[in-house]
């Protein structure tokens, strides 16, 4: 199931401005690769260019290739819809449709691949994303009660479920914890333990012990200058990266020695 | 600086009493005209209900025998004038929404504010004078090929001047109040819900059905709703296109047209006197008590819209 990512050449504009300068990065598949980085450095919109959601806004666009597998995503004849329909995202603050019962938030992807679905097939979809998103033993028995009922460690955790019941390629997952407290953060990062078994994870986050817990794989983004473009500073395994990072700016930025 | 510090003190205060005592008085003044309009029709109908004299009901037995045509007319105008119009408000609404680019979008949502700007006699005169004799034709066909429906058994009106071509005229009439309050309320679908269906692979008309209808539901019905209100109220262009009867009719492409409230009080106020006037009053208050059920329903659907979501 799960693809790696190649990145290369890639230059992120919104307009005529330049984003995000030159990234070259391959992520590997099944296992859990880290985003670090200041606020504004373009972490977040690395991440959404990864399933070409970067392009909801007006005058975005990409230069360079994001190969997934062996498909070029940005290739000539490449819809974005396809392309968002193997990469899942699940978003900073939890947002289960607020309409849809828990039962159909988990199944709003399945539903627009394909629109007669059985009975039976929709049921087994439903439990094997929530108990995959560990919610299932809490909403078993309310399945058909508004998804904005739930906490909002639980309604993250139905986003994810949302997001894996199509069964992507990729799991993008930008500041999925920083709306939540403690013991959610904690259920969250487990999911994404057992998650990686299956799916290649990339997580945008603030918080560097997270990036520590939970990531094989840590990227650090940061601007070359106020004013000048986000660039990818150092992409290494996470044990190194914050152990002995090769860039003097990663030190400076993980111990806290930044600006 | 002490004295200094008093004084600003001092004159918020007055600003504050000033500003809360104008708005009190903007409201109580709405109030009070409403009332007052209330009274003036109650007072100055009920003679016109209560008369035996027969010329006040032009010719018909009683005040309901006289009025209910012209209810039914008017509500049959307004309908088609929703139905017709509604799906062109929400497309484009969709349009300029989410489809064109903006360069385009903007212009073009000016140009439908600009159809609220349209004089409605101007409204009254194209549709008597152009429209009507170029749906004559389509009537006449539909009179001949479609008369086991109901609402085009014909014979086909020879003028065109029928409730349809009324309600085409109201159609474009209300379209740009509509237009107006579905972009806003598509506009404010938090981009939350709207990157939500995105992310999922929706394409852009499945996020709309994803994300921005069950988010607008209520608004939109508040908006059909202030359309409603405005069509039946609409006097001018409807006079000027309907050629009217007091038939009460599904057929919407005949001759025999029921009249609207407020096109009759146009029509015939000229020739009443005395108690006569008292009736066409009275058909007044029946048209506002419409209206007012209409506003309130509308109020109704959007308070439960709003605590469901």
């Amino acid at each position: 199931m799960a693809k790696s990512i190649d990145v290369s050449g890639l230059n992120i504009y919104y307009g005529d401005f330049l984003a995000v300068q030159d990234v070259n990065v391959t992520i590997k598949a099944r296992a859990v690769t880290a985003l670090i980085g200041p606020s504004g450095c373009g972490k977040s919109t690395f991440l959404r260019t990864l399933n070409r959601m970067h392009e909801v806004i007006p005058g975005a666009r990409v230069e360079g290739d994001v190969v997934l597998g062996s498909d070029a995503i940005y290739g000539p004849n490449v819809d974005p819809v396809e392309v968002r329909r193997t990469v899942g995202m699940v978003f900073q603050r939890p947002n289960p449709f607020p309409t849809m019962s828990i039962y159909e938030n988990v199944l709003a992807g399945n539903r627009l691949n394909n629109r007669k679905l059985k009975k039976a097939d929709a049921d087994a979809i439903v439990e094997k994303a929530l108990s995959g998103a560990n919610l299932w033993s809490e909403v078993k028995d309310r399945l058909n009660k508004p998804g904005m009922g739930l906490s909002g460690g639980q309604q993250q955790r139905l986003c994810i479920a949302r997001a894996i019941a199509v069964e992507p390629q990729v799991l993008l997952m930008d500041e999925p914890c920083s709306a939540l407290d403690p013991i959610s953060t904690a259920a969250v990062e487990d999911l994404i333990h057992e998650l990686k078994t299956d799916y290649t994870i990339v997580i945008v986050t603030h918080n560097m012990q997270q990036a520590a817990r939970v990531s094989e794989y840590t990227g650090f983004f940061n601007l070359k200058a106020a004013g000048q473009p986000g660039h990818l500073v150092e992409f290494n395994k996470t044990s190194k990266m914050f152990s002995t990072p090769e860039q003097e700016s990663t030190e400076a930025y993980i111990s806290g020695r930044f600006g | 600086m002490t004295t200094t510090d008093a004084s600003p003190r001092v004159g918020r205060r007055l600003g504050d009493l000033l500003f809360a005592g104008t708005a009190r008085a903007a409201g109580i003044t709405i109030l009070i005209a409403l009332a007052g309009v209330a009274t003036f029709l109650i007072v100055e109908g009920i003679p016109g209900i209560v008369t035996t004299q027969s010329s006040a009901f032009a010719g018909k037995a009683s005040f309901v025998s006289y009025t209910w045509p012209l209810v039914f007319g008017t509500v049959l105008a307004a309908v088609i004038a929703l139905l017709i119009a509604t799906p062109l408000a929400v497309g484009a609404a969709l349009v300029i929404g989410f489809y064109a680019p903006r360069r385009l979008a903007t212009p073009l949502g000016y140009m439908i504010d600009l159809l609220a700007a349209v004089p409605s006699v101007v409204y009254g005169l194209w549709g008597a004078t152009l429209l009507a004799p170029k749906m004559q034709p389509t009537y006449a066909w539909l009179a001949d090929h479609l008369s086991f429906i109901p609402f085009f058994a014909g014979p086909a009106s020879a003028t065109g001047r029928t409730i349809l071509t009324a309600g085409v005229v109201l159609a474009i009439m209300v379209l740009p109040i509509i237009t107006a309050i579905c972009r806003e309320i598509f506009a404010q679908t938090p981009a939350l819900h709207r990157e939500a269906a995105l992310a999922l692979g929706a394409t852009r008309w499945e996020m709309i059905k994803m994300a921005v209808f069950p988010y607008a539901r209520s608004g939109l019905v508040s908006g059909v709703m202030l359309g409603l209100g405005r069509a039946l109220g609409e006097t001018m262009a409807v006079a000027m296109v309907l050629s009217a009867s007091s038939a009460v009719t599904f057929n919407l492409i005949g001759s025999q047209n029921p009249s609207t409230i407020a096109a009759n009080i146009a029509l015939s106020f000229g020739e009443r006197t005395g108690v006569e006037r008292n009736t066409l009053i009275a058909t007044g208050l029946v048209l506002f008590v419409i209206t007012f059920i209409v506003n309130f329903l509308a109020r109704g659907i959007v308070a439960r819209g709003r605590k469901g979501s």
